[in-house]
């Protein structure tokens, strides 16, 4: 049990080359907390970090009051998921599990009760005197779950560990190791860049971008509020549509908004409608293509460039292509013009750069 | 595999028999020399039918040796051989894997440079430094010495690189997972990597024990001494006699029990050896 503190973390590689530019994130006690950003961002890096497999040029990394910086990986008591399990391939199961245990001294009689005991949970008892290649992908990522939690370490670090799994299974294991992780009420830190998983699985998220935290917060209040446009257009899927507008363009739409100049609206917000609700904006489309996947409808639309010098009406927007979504029910015929419009509150404003968020 | 049918079967099957008896005729006929009386041999008259002396010969030829030219038993020759290519054997697999070891895991100054170094001697075998070795072990006064015999041979660049490209494919992972579970380097290397070579040992054994049964050159340079004699030696020596008859039977008994043990090796090893050269288990 252990909170997580990083303060101003940075990693400056040999070369030159600065992976983490300071970064500053707290995780109390139980949470589970989510590194999520495009590949190259540096969330790997900053897991690796903090378990003692990278170090640390400048900053602390602080785990249960204790800065780490300088302590080996062995004797920060963390455990970690690799991405590609990194089983022992010539020990058993129970091997696998126990080496951890054995390393530091305990007794063989612990040892057994903690590995049985995590087989159970882990429903790998049938299969512990099996070697690491006669296991499925599952049930490999299993063993490296039960070799890191037979440790009862104050953290968990896990470093994708669902990417080398088929689709079907990564949903399954997901809710395996978000109950898991709630049983044993023990901080995590997980790294993904499937921003799904992310909002799942955290309690508290960390966008990442370029080395940098983008924004860190609960799950639901990134996504209603989100601090820049890359997260905007980072979480959620499909993602914001984001136009850029000169400030006077958008006052004179929308009224009072600051100097924004990149107006967001996410694809569910927009309705196809004939009318323009007050404050709001509105979007004559040409439907380009539509994707029907059950439940909803995802609608591509464009505005020519002409149509846009005929019809520019107050709360009307500049062109550019947008995604709508709609019920599973509805599908325009690809071609025809329709108009979509999104209420006040619905609307995202930022600055001209995207880095700040305007709330007016 | 292809079905190959009628004609061409019979011709392929054809050529690869007319290819086992080129190759095992010799052999037969060292069996059969090994069996029959020296002076039939001598005279030209050696029948290709397996003679009545068979344990006479090998028994003198393992317990007494010839009685003209070298006198020694071959048993204790072949003893000095299977010292030499055990310890020729055993010593590159043990001081390879540990130099690979530490070349692959390890960030120390000049490093690459001693890589290097390693990698040159590949191009310095023992017989062009012949001359240097021989000076080195004679002033260490391991001449007639069964570390006279194997140490110069065990350095291996061979073989460490072999060891290098197997531990640069062993995933990263493996190691950090190791040092999550505290264990440090030697027990890495102890409880992960070592056992992760066995394949790659075995093979490794396989070829190199043949190597150090094999050696003729650098044995009969540093030896002097009857009984210190390797079989590669005293099968050579054998041959030449001055005033009397070389004994056939005796010395084609040498030459039969000289293959034995690299038969032995290959036979005992063939799985792990064949599974060593063509996968790598991870």
């Amino acid at each position: 049990m252990a909170n997580v503190t990083l303060r101003n973390v940075r990693k400056t590689y040999p070369g030159g080359f600065e992976a983490i530019k300071g970064v500053n994130v707290d995780v109390a006690d139980g949470q589970f907390c989510v590194l999520v950003g495009p590949s190259g961002c540096g969330k790997s890096t900053l897991l690796r970090m903090v378990a003692g497999l990278e170090t640390v040029t400048g900053g602390e990394i602080d785990i249960g009051g204790r800065i780490v910086n300088q302590v080996e990986p062995a004797d920060r008591d963390i455990a970690m998921v690799f991405q590609n399990y990194a089983l022992y391939p010539h020990m058993s199961v129970f091997n696998n599990m126990a080496y951890g245990l054995r390393n530091r001294g305990m007794k063989e009689a612990e040892v057994k009760t903690r590995v049985d005991e995590a087989a159970r949970v882990l429903e790998l008892t049938p299969m512990l005197e099996r070697k690491p290649r006669q296991l499925s992908g599952g049930q490999r990522q299993r063993v490296a779950m039960g070799r890191a939690i037979v440790r009862q370490p104050k953290v968990f670090l896990f470093d994708e560990p669902l990417s080398n799994l088929d689709a079907k299974l990564r949903i399954a294991m997901r809710v395996e190791i978000r109950k898991l992780q709630r049983r044993l009420n023990t901080t995590s830190i997980y790294v993904t860049h499937d921003q799904l998983e992310a909002m799942t699985l955290a309690d508290i998220l960390v966008v990442m971008n370029g080395g940098q935290v983008e924004q860190v917060g609960n799950p639901l209040a990134i996504y209603e509020k989100p601090a820049t446009t890359f997260v905007a257009s980072f979480i959620g899927a499909p993602p914001m549509n984001l136009m850029s507008m000169r400030a006077d363009e958008i006052k004179s739409q929308i009224g009072n908004s600051g100097d924004a100049g990149i107006l967001g609206i996410r694809p569910e917000d927009f309705v196809i409608t004939d009318q323009t609700p007050v404050g709001g904006v509105a979007l004559p489309l040409t439907v380009e293509a539509i994707e029907r996947v059950g439940a909803e409808t995802f609608v591509y639309g464009s505005r020519a460039q002409d149509e846009q010098r005929v019809a520019a009406t107050p709360g009307e927007l500049p062109p550019g292509e947008v995604i709508v979504r709609i019920p599973g029910s509805e599908a325009p015929p690809i071609g025809q013009k329709i108009r979509v419009a999104a209420l006040r509150q619905k609307l995202h404003l930022f600055s001209g750069d995207g880095r700040t968020r305007i709330e007016a | 595999m292809v079905e190959e049918e009628g004609i061409r079967r019979y011709i392929a099957h054809g050529i690869l028999w007319i290819g086992i008896a080129i190759v095992a005729f010799p052999v037969y006929i060292a069996i059969i020399a090994s069996t029959q009386d020296n002076a039939l041999i001598a005279n030209g008259q050696m029948s290709l039918l397996p003679g009545g002396h068979f344990f006479e010969v090998y028994y003198q030829t393992i317990f007494v040796g010839t009685s003209g030219s070298t006198r020694e038993p071959v048993g204790n020759m072949m003893l000095n051989s299977l010292v030499m290519a055990l310890a020729i054997a055993i010593g590159k697999i043990a001081i390879s894997i540990i130099s690979a070891y530490a070349i692959v895991y390890f960030r120390f100054p000049f490093r690459m440079p001693i890589f290097w170094i390693i990698f040159i001697t590949l191009m310095l075998p023992v017989e062009v430094r012949i001359y240097p070795t021989y000076k080195i072990v004679a002033d260490l006064h391991m001449l007639d010495s069964y570390a006279g015999l194997a140490l110069p041979l065990i350095a291996s660049a061979t073989a460490t690189l072999l060891f290098r490209q197997f531990f640069m494919t062993v995933p990263d992972e493996l190691l950090e997972a190791s040092r999550i579970d505290g264990a440090g380097p030697l027990r890495f290397f102890w409880d992960t990597l070592l056992p992760l070579s066995r394949t790659n040992m075995a093979a490794l054994f396989v070829i190199l024990f043949i190597l150090g049964w094999n050696q003729y050159l650098w044995p009969l340079l540093i030896t002097t001494r009857d009984d210190m004699q390797t079989i590669q030696v005293g099968i050579r020596k054998m041959i030449t006699t001055t005033d009397a008859l070389t004994e056939w039977p005796i010395v084609m008994a040498t030459a039969v029990l000289a293959m034995l043990p690299p038969v032995f090796v290959v036979v005992a090893m063939q799985k792990l050896f064949v599974r060593g050269l063509v996968e790598t288990e991870k």
